[in-house]
C-alpha cells in the first residue's frame, strides 16, 4: 500500500516510528499531485516548496527530540477562502485573483502550532456560493470517482483532494452543506462543527451566522484529529465560544451505549434517489444491529429550510460582499466614468453569475419595504427550525439520514438551474440554520459506483457523540477504505 | 413579481453593472427564487422571536489595549492604486 | 412674520479609548502619517471580524447617564450599508432600532434671555467612525486620497429633539456638552481635530391665519467650530425667512436639502441633493453579540461620574457664595482645575477666599508659566494651608502672597514644597501676623512720638497723612495687619 493510502493515524504512527520521514511523506503526496492533479483539478495553488521546508523542519525537530504538535508532518490542504499570510487567497473569484492576505486565519495559526504541513489551497465555488464547484472562476474540479461529474461544493477541491489521495487531510467551510455534500459526493468524511466551535477569523465571510470551518479526512478518526486542532476559542471572533475542546481523537473509538438514533420519515419522501434511500436504510440497520434504538423524529419545519436559508444566506452575503468595490483591495475595472461607475464595473467584472444573483437576492430581501416580509420572516422561521431540533434531541442522541438526495451529478447538469441546485441542499441546510454539528460518512455506492453519504446530526457541542456514533458505523463497514482509480 | 425596473433599482443598490441581457435573465432567475420563498407565507410566526444569532450569547468584549498595527506597506499592499501613502480613488464628487 | 425657529442637532463625539472600537489599533489623531494605524479588522480585509471594546461601551453608558438618558437593558449593533471610499466594509457598524440609550435631556442657561431651557435628547448610540477622504481641491480632477487611520474610532452619536430655538442656544448647547464630556473624560471634543462634529437641522414654524406651517428642513453639514455653528444657523434662518416671504414652501413639498457651511465666505452652499433617500438596509450585525446590562452595573457606572459642571456651578453659588461669574470661570477651566479649587476650599474653609486666589494668583502663574493645573508646583493642600492661616487671622493677605511667591521660587530651586515649608517661611521672614497688641501699641507710640507734626495733622482731620505713619509701623512690624494698625493709630490720636 502506498503512503498516500494510509489513514491519518497510520501516518502519525509511521512518522513517530521513523518508518518514513515527513519530507518523504510530503514528497509522496506532491508526487501524487503531479500525477493526478491534472485530471482532478482540486488545487488552485500548490505550495510544494514551502511544504517541503515545513516537513524538513519537523524532521529536524523530531531528530533533536523536541516535542511536536499532534499533526506534525501531516499534509493539510486549505480551501482557498481561508486567509494564508503571504499566499494568494482567491475565493476562486476574479475579484480576489491576486489578493495576498497580510495575516493568517486563526485556524491556520492553530495548524502551524500543531506542526501540520500546509500543502496548498483548494478550489471552491466562488465565494463558497454553490454546490458543485462549477461556479469557480479560476479552475475546474472533477469528481475522482467519475471525472465527468462534479465533486460537489462549495468545498469541492478540499473533498476531491482527500478522495484522490492528494492529501490525507483538508479543511473546508460549510454554510449550507458545503463540507458534508462534497464529502458525500466524493466518498470521504466531512464534518461541520457546531456554530462557534471553530473560529471564523480569517475565513472570508459568505453568511456570517451560518459559516463554519470543518475537517475532511479519509476516515472518522482522521476528521477527529483535525477537528481537535481546528476547534477552540478565539478572542478575535465574537461568535467563537469559550468552551474547552474535548480530546476527540481519543474518545472517538468508544462506542455509545444505549445510542438512540432518530430517523426523519420526511427525508425519504421527497425527491430522494432510490439508490441513496436503500444505502441509508441499510446504514440504519447497522445501528440497529449494534443495539441502537431507532426512533422516529419529526422536523416539521425542515421543509422550509431551503427558503429560509436562501433568504438569510443571501442577505448576509450581499452585505459581506459589499466591501469588494475595487477601492482598497481586489479587482478594479480599468474603464469607468466616475466613482460609482468604478464600483459597479469592478464588481460586474470581478463577480460571477451565481454570486451576482445571490447579492441581488440579498439586497432585495433587505431593502426597504421588503425586509420584514423576507429577511425578518426568515429569521423567525429559523427559530422554529431550531426548536424542532431541540425537541428531537430530547429523545435521540443523533439524527441519521441521507446527506444528499442523489449521488454526484454531471458537470453542467444543473448549472443553468440554480433553483434545482438549491433544492438539493435540503438535508444539509437545516443544520446550519440551527447551528448544530453534522458529519457525512461514506455509506455505500450507487450501481454506477458513485459514493453515497450518511449524515449524522447532533445537538450543539455534541461533536464527541457525533464522532463516536460515526465511528461505530464506520467500524462495521469498509466503504471508507475504497479509493477511486483514475 | 420583479419588474425590469425593480431589477435596475436593486442593481443600483448592489453596485452591479448589468447588461440588458443580464437584467432580463436576472429578473427571471430572481422571480423563480422569490416565488419559491413565498412558501414561508404559510408559516405562522406570531409570537416567534427572530433568530439573528444561533448561540444565545451576549456581552463579548475585548479590553481596551493597544495592539500593533500593520505597517503601511502591508496595508497598501493589495491596493489597486496607491501613491505609497494613501489609497487612490477617482475623484469623489459630493453625493454622487 | 410670526414664526418659531426649530433647530435640532446631531452631534458625533470620538471617545477617549486607547484603542479603536473593534480592534487594537491605537485611537490617536494622526493626520500627517496616513494608513499606519490600521489592521485587517479596521481595513475591512476579507475574513476580518469585529470585537467590541469594553471601555467604549462603558464610556457610552457613562455619557448616557450624564445626559439623563434611559439605559437599555438589552442593546445590539446593526449594519448601516452604503458605499463610500472611506468606508472599507461598505457598511458602518452602528445602532438602529435598539440604541443603548434614549430619552435624555440637557438644561442650558441662555445669558441673553436669562432663561434656563431644556433640550431633550432623542437618543445616543455607539458606532464606528469612517476614514478620511482628501479631495483634490485644484479642480483638475486628480484622484482623491483615502486615509484609513480613523476608521474604527469609537463614535457616540447624540441626537437632540428639535428643541433648540436660536443659533445662540445651539452654540451654548454645544459648549455645555463639550465641557460635560471633558469633565467625564469621555471625549476631548476638539472640533479642529474632528473629535466633535455637528450637523444642524433647521426649519421654521410659521404662524399664518391660525395655522402653524412647518417649512422644509435644511441640514447644515461641514461645521467645524462652535462660532461657525452659530453663524451658519443664523445665516440659514435669515435665508429661510426670506424664502418664505418670497416663495413660501411647506415641509413635504420639497425634499430635505443638505447644505455645507463655507466659513471663509460666511455662506452656505448647496450640496448636490441625493436623488433618493438612501436605503441603508439595516440588519443586526451577525458578527457581534448583543449586550445586556443590569441595574447594578448601571449604578456602578453612575457612581464613577464626577460632579458635573452645571451642578458644580450651582453649588459654588448657593453653598459657597461665589458670584456666578467666578463660579463660571472656575468650572469652565475643566474638572482638574475645579477639583483643585474644591480641595483648596475644603482645606481653608472659605470659598470666596479660595476663589479669589485660584482665579487670580494661581491662574496668573499658570498663564505666565504656561502650565496646566496638574503641573502647578503649589499643590491644593499646600495653598489651602496658606489660605487657612489667612482665614484664621494668622497671616495677612499680603503676607500670604509673600509666602505663596516664596513657595513658587522654592519650587524653581527644586526645594520640596510642603505645609511644613510654610511655617519655615513665615518664621524666616517674620511674616507671622502680629497678634501682640501691646507690642503693636508700643511701636505705634514710638512712631507717633517721632512724627509729632504728622500726628498733629491727622488729629486735625487730614486723614491722608496717616498713610506714611502706617507705613513706618508696617516696616517695623511686618506681621501687623495694615487695617488694624490704621485703626489703632486713629484711636490713639482721636481717643
Amino acid at each position: 500500500m502506498s503512503i498516500s493510502e494510509l489513514t491519518t493515524a497510520e501516518l502519525q504512527s509511521g512518522l513517530q516510528a521513523g518508518t518514513f520521514s515527513a519530507v518523504e511523506l510530503t514528497q509522496s503526496y506532491l508526487d501524487a499531485i503531479s500525477r493526478r492533479e491534472e485530471s482532478v483539478g482540486a488545487f488552485l495553488t500548490v505550495c510544494g516548496e514551502s511544504a517541503l521546508s515545513q516537513a524538513a523542519a519537523v524532521d529536524a525537530r523530531r531528530q533533536s527530540g523536541e516535542q511536536l504538535g499532534t499533526l506534525a508532518g501531516i499534509p493539510v490542504a486549505l480551501k482557498d477562502n481561508i486567509c494564508t499570510a503571504g499566499t494568494k487567497t482567491t475565493c476562486a473569484s476574479r475579484m480576489l485573483e491576486n489578493f495576498v492576505p497580510p495575516y493568517d486565519a486563526h485556524i491556520v495559526t492553530r495548524l502551524k502550532a500543531a506542526d501540520a504541513v500546509l500543502v496548498g489551497k483548494t478550489n471552491l465555488d466562488e465565494y463558497a456560493m454553490g454546490s458543485s464547484t462549477e461556479n469557480s472562476a479560476l479552475g475546474k474540479t472533477r469528481n475522482p470517482w467519475d471525472l465527468q461529474r462534479t465533486p460537489g461544493g462549495s468545498s469541492g477541491g478540499s473533498a476531491a483532494s482527500v478522495a484522490a489521495r492528494l492529501t490525507p487531510l483538508s479543511v473546508g467551510s460549510d454554510t449550507g452543506g458545503s463540507i458534508r455534500q462534497p464529502a458525500s459526493f466524493c466518498g470521504v468524511v466531512g464534518m461541520k462543527p457546531t456554530y462557534g466551535r471553530v473560529s471564523r477569523y480569517g475565513l472570508v465571510a459568505f453568511a456570517s451566522s451560518l459559516d463554519q470551518i470543518g475537517p475532511f479526512a479519509t476516515d472518522v478518526t482522521g476528521a477527529a484529529s483535525l477537528l481537535e486542532v481546528l476547534a477552540g476559542h478565539d478572542e478575535r471572533d465574537s461568535t467563537s465560544v469559550n468552551r474547552p475542546v474535548p480530546e476527540y481523537s481519543r474518545s472517538v473509538e468508544q462506542p455509545l451505549e444505549g445510542l438512540r438514533v432518530g430517523v426523519v420519515q420526511e427525508h425519504f419522501a421527497e425527491g430522494i434517489d432510490e439508490e441513496v434511500a436503500s444505502s441509508i436504510r441499510a446504514a440504519i440497520e447497522v445501528y440497529r444491529s449494534l443495539g441502537a434504538e431507532i426512533v422516529d423524529v419529526a422536523l416539521p419545519h425542515s421543509k422550509y429550510g431551503v427558503a429560509v436559508y436562501y433568504l438569510i444566506a443571501s442577505s448576509e452575503a450581499s452585505s459581506n460582499l459589499a466591501r469588494y468595490d475595487g477601492v482598497h483591495y481586489g479587482h478594479r475595472a480599468s474603464e469607468f466614468e466616475n466613482m460609482v461607475d468604478m464600483y459597479a464595473a469592478s464588481r460586474a467584472e470581478g463577480f460571477g453569475d451565481e454570486v451576482k444573483r445571490r447579492i441581488m437576492l440579498g439586497v432585495y430581501a433587505l431593502s426597504e419595504g421588503y425586509s420584514d416580509q423576507y429577511y425578518l420572516k426568515a429569521l423567525k422561521v429559523r427559530r422554529l427550525i431550531r426548536n424542532d431540533f431541540d425537541a428531537a434531541f430530547k429523545n435521540v442522541d443523533v439524527i441519521a439520514g441521507p446527506t444528499c438526495p442523489t449521488p454526484a451529478f454531471k458537470i453542467g447538469e444543473l448549472v443553468d438551474d440554480p433553483l434545482q441546485m438549491y433544492l438539493a441542499d435540503v438535508y444539509t441546510i437545516s443544520a446550519n440554520l440551527a447551528g448544530i454539528p453534522g458529519i457525512s460518512v461514506p455509506a455505500g455506492f450507487s450501481p454506477a459506483g458513485l459514493p453515497i453519504g450518511l449524515q449524522l446530526l447532533a445537538a450543539p457541542f455534541e461533536e464527541e457523540k457525533l464522532l463516536r456514533a460515526a465511528r461505530m458505523f464506520e467500524r462495521e463497514t469498509d466503504f471508507h477504505t475504497k479509493v477511486p482509480q483514475f | 413579481m420583479l419588474t425590469r425596473e425593480d431589477v435596475e433599482k436593486v442593481a443600483g443598490l448592489a453596485r452591479l453593472k448589468l447588461t440588458e441581457e443580464e437584467i432580463s435573465e436576472m429578473a427571471d432567475k430572481l422571480c423563480q427564487v422569490i416565488s419559491y420563498v413565498t412558501v414561508l407565507d404559510e408559516v405562522d410566526v406570531s409570537n416567534v422571536e427572530p433568530m439573528a444569532h444561533v448561540a444565545d450569547v451576549a456581552n463579548i468584549f475585548r479590553e481596551d489595549a493597544v495592539r500593533e498595527s500593520l505597517p503601511r506597506e502591508a496595508a497598501l499592499d493589495n491596493a489597486p492604486k496607491s501613491d505609497g501613502k494613501y489609497f487612490l480613488v477617482p475623484q469623489i464628487l459630493e453625493n454622487a | 412674520m410670526d414664526y418659531t425657529t426649530i433647530i435640532g442637532l446631531e452631534v458625533h463625539v470620538q471617545l477617549l479609548t486607547k484603542s479603536k472600537i473593534f480592534c487594537g489599533c491605537a485611537n490617536l489623531f494622526n493626520p500627517d502619517n496616513p494608513n499606519v494605524q490600521t489592521c485587517p479588522v479596521c481595513l475591512g480585509l476579507p475574513g476580518s471580524l469585529p470585537v467590541m471594546n469594553r471601555k467604549a461601551f462603558q464610556l457610552s453608558v457613562k455619557t448616557g447617564l450624564a445626559l439623563n438618558c434611559d439605559i437599555a437593558s438589552f442593546t445590539k449593533w446593526d449594519r448601516k450599508q452604503y458605499y463610500y471610499p472611506d468606508l472599507p466594509k461598505a457598511y458602518q457598524i452602528s445602532q438602529f432600532d435598539l440604541p443603548f440609550s434614549a430619552d435624555g435631556w440637557v438644561d442650558i442657561e441662555v445669558p441673553s434671555t436669562g432663561e434656563t431651557r431644556r433640550v431633550r435628547l432623542i437618543r445616543a448610540h455607539l458606532e464606528e467612525d469612517a476614514g478620511k477622504n482628501i479631495h483634490d481641491e485644484s479642480g483638475r480632477g486628480a484622484d482623491s486620497r483615502v486615509d484609513l487611520n480613523r476608521t474604527g474610532t469609537p463614535l457616540l452619536e447624540i441626537v437632540t429633539q428639535p428643541d433648540i430655538r436660536s443659533a445662540e442656544e445651539a452654540r451654548i448647547f454645544l459648549e455645555d456638552l463639550r465641557l460635560m464630556l471633558r469633565y467625564l473624560a469621555v471625549s476631548d471634543c476638539e472640533m479642529q481635530e474632528g473629535s466633535l462634529r455637528c450637523d444642524a437641522n433647521v426649519n421654521l414654524h410659521v404662524e399664518e391665519n391660525g395655522e402653524t406651517i412647518p417649512t422644509p428642513i435644511v441640514e447644515i453639514k461641514n461645521l467645524n467650530s462652535f462660532r461657525g455653528v452659530e453663524a451658519a444657523i443664523e445665516h440659514e434662518l435669515k435665508k429661510q425667512v426670506k424664502a418664505w416671504q418670497t416663495d413660501p414652501r411647506r415641509m413635504g413639498e420639497v425634499p430635505k436639502t443638505t447644505v455645507g457651511w463655507d466659513a471663509n465666505r460666511n455662506a452656505t452652499f448647496e450640496q448636490r441633493g441625493k436623488e433618493e433617500a438612501a436605503d441603508y438596509r439595516y440588519f443586526p450585525d451577525p458578527d457581534l453579540c448583543p449586550v445586556t446590562i443590569t441595574q447594578e452595573e448601571v449604578d456602578e457606572i453612575r457612581s464613577t461620574i464626577c460632579e458635573l459642571p452645571g451642578v458644580r456651578r450651582t453649588r459654588y453659588v448657593s453653598e459657597l457664595g461665589l458670584t456666578p461669574y467666578d463660579a463660571g470661570v472656575i468650572v469652565d477651566q475643566g474638572a482638574e482645575f475645579a477639583s483643585y479649587f474644591d480641595e483648596v476650599c475644603v482645606t481653608c474653609g472659605d470659598g470666596k477666599q479660595a476663589a479669589n486666589w485660584v482665579t487670580q494668583d494661581v491662574q496668573r502663574e499658570l498663564n505666565e508659566r504656561k502650565l496646566e493645573i496638574g503641573e502647578f508646583p503649589v499643590s491644593a493642600p499646600v495653598l489651602g494651608a496658606v489660605l487657612k492661616k489667612v482665614v484664621d487671622g494668622e497671616l495677612t493677605i499680603k503676607s500670604g502672597r509673600e509666602v505663596f511667591a516664596t513657595l513658587l521660587s522654592d519650587a524653581g530651586d527644586g526645594t520640596r514644597i510642603s505645609a511644613e515649608r510654610i511655617d519655615a517661611i513665615i518664621a524666616d521672614k517674620g511674616l507671622g501676623k502680629e497678634q501682640d497688641t501691646g507690642k503693636i501699641d508700643a511701636v505705634i507710640q514710638a512712631v507717633l512720638d517721632r512724627n509729632a507734626a504728622v500726628a498733629e495733622d491727622v488729629r486735625n482731620g487730614r486723614m491722608q497723612a496717616v498713610g506714611p505713619l502706617i507705613g513706618q509701623v508696617m516696616r517695623e512690624l511686618k506681621g501687623a495687619d495694615a487695617k488694624d494698625v490704621r485703626q489703632m493709630i486713629l484711636d490713639k490720636l482721636q481717643g
